[in-house]
């Protein structure tokens, strides 16, 4: 079995040629951002990062100061999911680096495009255990699609050439540059590489026309297909493809967490999220269906379930960019290594016509029987329906970002989303204190757009520092705290599975989030009953500037349907009316 | 099944800690390692040697191939592939059991590359059944310290 990689890759894109200019790396890094065309960097100074702040001063890109990295590289991450461009964070060496280490695994988790820089000890220093040294190139080493430590100034232009191309192309991720603070102090003759090559590295992303035609025989040959999309159908911008292949062949289409607005929710054709948390008719049109077109997902565990009885009656059909991703978790009967759009560019036009009017009929029997529902209140705000009626005040079209938890998965099942890019959540890594600095990021990024970040009053506390970047810079975000006063999803696997031994989830009191609110200069708004849920809303919506809505939510409300860890995906809890 | 997998990469500082972590991280397990640079001083070549199923190595080789710095793995195995490892062995010996000793050595072509009073040093190379063997028939003499070399291979002919 021998590999063999390109010999030559080369960038295509043409960039406005540069004359050698005298300038030192600092300045040098700030021209090359300028040339990726990067308009904001979301960052934290400090001592070995110097050089390039003190590049920054002069102008030439946006900055946005954070109050902790790790709310820099969530913020670009959210840059970067919202908009498709590479987000960039930058950080000290060091605790600055080290902070950054949750957000990389996050976008590294979920192939979300960044490029980190960080400052690190003079190169004189490096491994003598220098103050604020850490060897981030080595810490992020599992976490990044590459890293580069710079050790000679003459290097960086190329190396951040090379290091956008990496984060952007193929499947996506993040790559940290390490910069030694007399690499950025040192001055050389600058000019920015048109093209790089990188001999080793060239993504495949035309899938096999032999592939590809086998597919579209197995896709007529099909009695009961359904197209299971996830991140790289985000990612590779093919969401009117999958659509146009659905309706093409009247396949069903149900969707990863990370798929979300792969698809629009609104289809008839759209069966929701499957999984763990999926609707109780994609589980079970996994199950019963004779072929599954996977595009851009994974076979992550929250999605299959018991793997060995995940889709038992299908043949696979795997689309996927990264090779090792195929065969990873699943036997697949026909495998296309390639970009999902192009790859869906090619199938459909092979693909027939056809209808599935038995198929269809079953599903929507399904539907019938076991509709997305949730316990009436007894009293208190049901949670749910906040997300409901921050729909109905964003007429669905917000971006909106989660933390994670039971917010994350009452937001993927109840808010409806018809459109890529609009449904931003940290699904591998599952990084609580991911949204609201996410939601920053995206705002920065979409300014004409309404972001709302849905949170849990634990997951809110863990970046809750980021109200002064959003007040300062007057970033609209508004913040919908779902405040259970415990840390729900753990509470629920405990009520469930642990014999209501709430072991550290429950909290005695919530602090005050909109006393903390206005503390920041931000709009704090409280909502009690269900009533006020939507002039709450509203009012936030309204409100020039950042805001956030403490809503008391029933403290018991579960996320159901649900499939306990250890079985297969038709065998949920909760589904239909069953929500006790 | 044992693969031995030859994985070209580019001399860079790094690049061992790169393949290194990415077997750890995945819950691989590599029997030996043996780098070197190559005929192009900025390639060099590891080989590896792997106890894994035909999944398991699909997944290696896939997933190091990921890495920037690799370019090209080939899985040797079902190759006609010559393999070597290397031992150095120094055995207690004295003037009663020596001669017994030199001719062992002499049988496995290995090579004395120390004498001294109460003991020597054999250096042999071959596969590793070869060096297993040795070291079972000196062993009785008494081991005192055993080095060995990962393994490293070629496939003979003209394919590269």
């Amino acid at each position: 079995m021998a590999v063999k990689k390109g010999q030559i890759g080369s960038t295509r894109q043409k960039l406005r040629p540069v004359r050698s200019e005298r300038m030192t790396g600092a300045q040098a890094i700030i021209k090359c951002l300028q040339a990726e065309g990067v308009d904001v960097v979301f960052g934290y100074p400090g001592g070995a990062i110097i050089p390039f702040y003190d590049a920054l001063y002069d102008g030439g890109i946006r900055h946005i100061l954070v109050r902790h990295e790790q709310g820099a590289a969530h913020a670009a991450d959210g840059y970067a999911r919202s908009t498709g461009k590479v987000g960039v964070c930058v950080a000290t060496s060091g605790p600055g680096a080290t902070n950054l280490v949750t957000g990389i695994a996050t976008a590294y988790m979920d192939s979300i495009p960044m490029v980190a820089i960080t400052g690190q000890v003079a190169t004189s220093m490096i491994g003598k255990d220098a103050f604020q040294e850490a060897d981030i190139t080595g810490i992020t080493l599992p976490i990044t699609k590459h890293n580069y430590l710079v050790k000679d100034v003459k290097e960086l232009p190329g190396i951040i050439r090379e290091a956008f191309h990496l984060a952007q192309s193929g499947r996506p991720g993040p790559v940290l540059i390490d910069l030694p603070k007399d690499v950025q102090n040192t001055e050389f003759d600058f000019v920015y590489p048109e093209s790089i090559e990188v001999p080793t590295y060239r993504p495949n992303y035309v899938g096999h026309p032999r592939q590809i035609q086998e597919a579209a025989k197995a896709i007529a040959a099909a009695e009961r297909p359904l197209l299971y999309v996830g991140g790289g159908v985000i990612a590779s911008d093919a969401a009117d493809q999958v659509r146009e292949l659905a309706e093409k062949a009247d396949i069903p289409v149900t969707m990863t967490l990370m798929g979300i607005g792969g698809f629009p929710a609104s289809h008839p054709l759209s069966l929701g999220m499957l999984g763990m948390h999926g609707t109780a008719y994609a589980n079970l049109a996994v199950q019963a269906c004779d072929l599954l077109i996977s595009v851009g997902a994974r076979f992550d565990d929250r999605v299959t379930g018991v793997l060995e009885r995940f889709a038992p009656n299908a043949s696979v059909i795997h689309i996927d960019i990264d090779p090792a991703e195929i065969g990873k978790n699943t036997t697949v009967a026909v495998p296309i290594v390639g970009d999902a759009k192009q790859v869906l560019k090619a199938l459909n036009p092979k693909v027939e016509s056809v209808k599935h009017p038995e198929w269809k009929a079953q599903i929507n029997r399904w539907k019938a029987a076991h509709p997305m529902e949730y316990a009436n209140s007894t009293g208190a705000v049901m949670p749910q329906y906040v997300i409901e009626k921050i729909a109905e005040v964003t007429e669905g079209d917000a971006i909106v970002v989660t933390e994670v938890g039971q917010n994350q998965m009452w937001t993927a099942q109840y808010y409806g989303f018809d459109c890529p890019r609009s449904f931003l959540t940290s699904g591998g890594l599952g990084t609580m204190g991911y949204g609201f600095p996410a939601s920053i990021g995206a705002q920065v990024a979409n300014p004409d757009r309404v972001v709302f970040a849905v949170a849990g009053d634990g997951s809110f506390q863990m970046n809750i520092q980021e109200l002064d970047t959003a007040a300062v810079n007057n970033i609209p975000v508004k913040v919908v705290i779902l405040n259970n006063s415990c840390l729900g999803m753990v509470r629920q696997w405990q009520e469930l599975f642990f014999a209501k031994r709430y072991s550290q989830t429950m909290f005695s009191r919530s602090p005050d989030f909109a006393k903390i609110a206005e503390g920041y200069g931000v709009l704090g708004l409280r909502v009690n009953h269900q009533a006020e849920v939507l002039p709450a809303l509203q009012k936030a919506l309204a409100y020039d500037g950042p805001v956030v809505v403490d809503v008391k939510v029933e403290q018991t409300a579960n996320v159901f349907p649900m499939v306990p860890q250890g079985r297969a995906i038709d065998e949920m809890l909760g589904i239909g009316g069953d929500q006790s | 099944m044992k693969h031995t997998l030859a994985v070209l990469v580019k001399n860079r500082a790094g690049v061992m800690m790169r393949v290194a972590s990415l077997y750890s991280r995945r819950g691989y397990n590599i029997e030996s390692v043996a780098v070197g640079t190559t005929e192009d001083p900025d390639i060099s070549r590891m080989t590896l040697v792997v106890d894994a199923d035909d999944v398991v190595l699909e997944q290696i080789t896939k997933q190091l191939h990921k890495l920037v710095d690799v370019i090209k793995v080939s899985d040797l195995t079902d190759d006609q592939m010559i393999e070597r490892e290397l031992a150095l062995i120094k055995v207690t010996a004295d003037a009663g059991n020596r001669s017994e000793i030199l001719q062992i050595v002499d049988i496995f072509r290995a090579r004395i590359l120390d004498v001294a009073e109460r003991s020597v040093v054999i250096e042999v190379t071959g596969d590793a059944s070869k060096i297993e063997a040795i070291f079972q028939l000196l062993r009785p003499y008494g081991i005192k310290e055993l080095v060995r070399t990962g393994r490293i291979a070629i496939v003979r002919g003209s394919k590269p």
